[in-house]
């Protein structure tokens, strides 16, 4: 890991340039507004989720971390946030029976 | 890392994972535990967000693109910049440098107090044209509520991240913590700025009314 420090601090660079590149892409998204506004949420989510990825990855370290560790986190991460979704359905419900129905 | 003699033949027999089955120290196994756990609580907070969003017929956009877009662009380049700088400090920390490992801590420092400067400026620009937690010139109550909360907490770490690097480079300077304990203050930091990545596009990108 020490002898090749050089090699992964350009490697970092070249993330960090990424993830400006991917945020430049969202905030000029949001300048022209050519989406509605579902368009728009499913692609800043993609582009998030990659940013999301890349942090984790590279930043974090994770993808020089051992696999049982990443096998541990991620998919419960994943699993958990998911669940978290459950109550998502009843915000539509009340959109449609709400106090503010005209 | 030593290894302990006593306990890494039992563990490996049991599980073949050796005394350390994540191949990590406690203390960076400590944070990750900590990270997940406070993923799950920002997870929490933007989908209750998206969730009173969805529920409501309309939502406020108060976030002209200038000047309150730029500006949060301008913060999450400080915060990306700082999450860079982090890692220079993390390479530098474990090559032995340390004056280089506390310099790029100063910038990361600065990076941070930048961002809570410019969002501090926003807060109060907000509260002026009379946002509250439960009340906004715009209708939907819920719009500072979400606001403020999600916002807030997420500011509230990015502040108890510059305590937190505070203590970690001066007792690195000092030789009082080794690179383990600069690497596992990184981890924290990184994940400050990846829950910006969702609330910059979230709450800023899907509100922007006007140019």
């Amino acid at each position: 890991m020490e002898a090749n420090a050089t090699n992964h601090d350009r490697l970092f660079s070249m993330v960090w340039l990424v993830l400006l590149a991917l945020t430049a892409v969202e905030v000029v998204l949001a300048y022209i507004q050519p989406l509605s506004t579902a368009g728009m949420l499913a692609i800043l989510m993609v582009l998030s989720l990659v940013k999301a990825a890349l942090i984790m990855a590279y930043f974090m370290h994770l993808r020089f971390e051992k696999k049982s560790l990443v096998l541990s986190l991620i998919p419960f991460a994943t699993i958990v946030i998911a669940l978290l979704f459950v109550f998502f359905p009843d915000g539509f419900r009340a959109l449609h029976l709400g106090v503010n129905q005209r | 890392m030593a290894e302990r003699a006593d306990v890494a033949p039992v563990l490996s027999r049991e599980w073949d994972g050796g005394a350390y089955p994540y191949g990590v120290g406690h203390k960076k196994l400590g944070m990750w535990l900590f990270i997940l756990s406070d993923s799950l609580t920002f997870s929490a907070l933007l989908i209750g967000y998206s969730y009173v969003r969805v529920a409501a017929r309309t939502w406020p956009t108060p976030f002209r693109f200038w000047p309150s877009v730029v500006f949060a662009t301008v913060m999450t380049l400080l915060l990306l910049s700082s999450s860079l700088t982090m890692v220079r400090a993390v390479s530098a920390a474990q090559r032995g440098d340390r004056r280089a490992a506390v310099r790029n801590i100063i910038w990361t420092m600065l990076g941070g107090l930048g961002f809570i400067v410019l969002h501090l400026n926003e807060w109060f620009g907000l509260i002026h044209e009379g946002v509250r937690l439960w009340q906004n010139p715009w209708g939907v109550p819920l719009f500072g509520a979400t606001f403020f909360t999600l916002t807030g907490l997420h500011m509230t770490h990015v502040a108890s991240g510059l305590v937190y690097l505070t203590v970690v480079a001066v007792g690195f300077a000092r030789g009082r913590y080794d690179s383990e304990d600069v690497e596992v203050s990184g981890l924290y930091w990184h994940f400050v700025d990846l829950v910006w990545m969702f609330i910059f596009p979230l709450v800023y990108l899907l509100s922007v009314g006007g140019k």
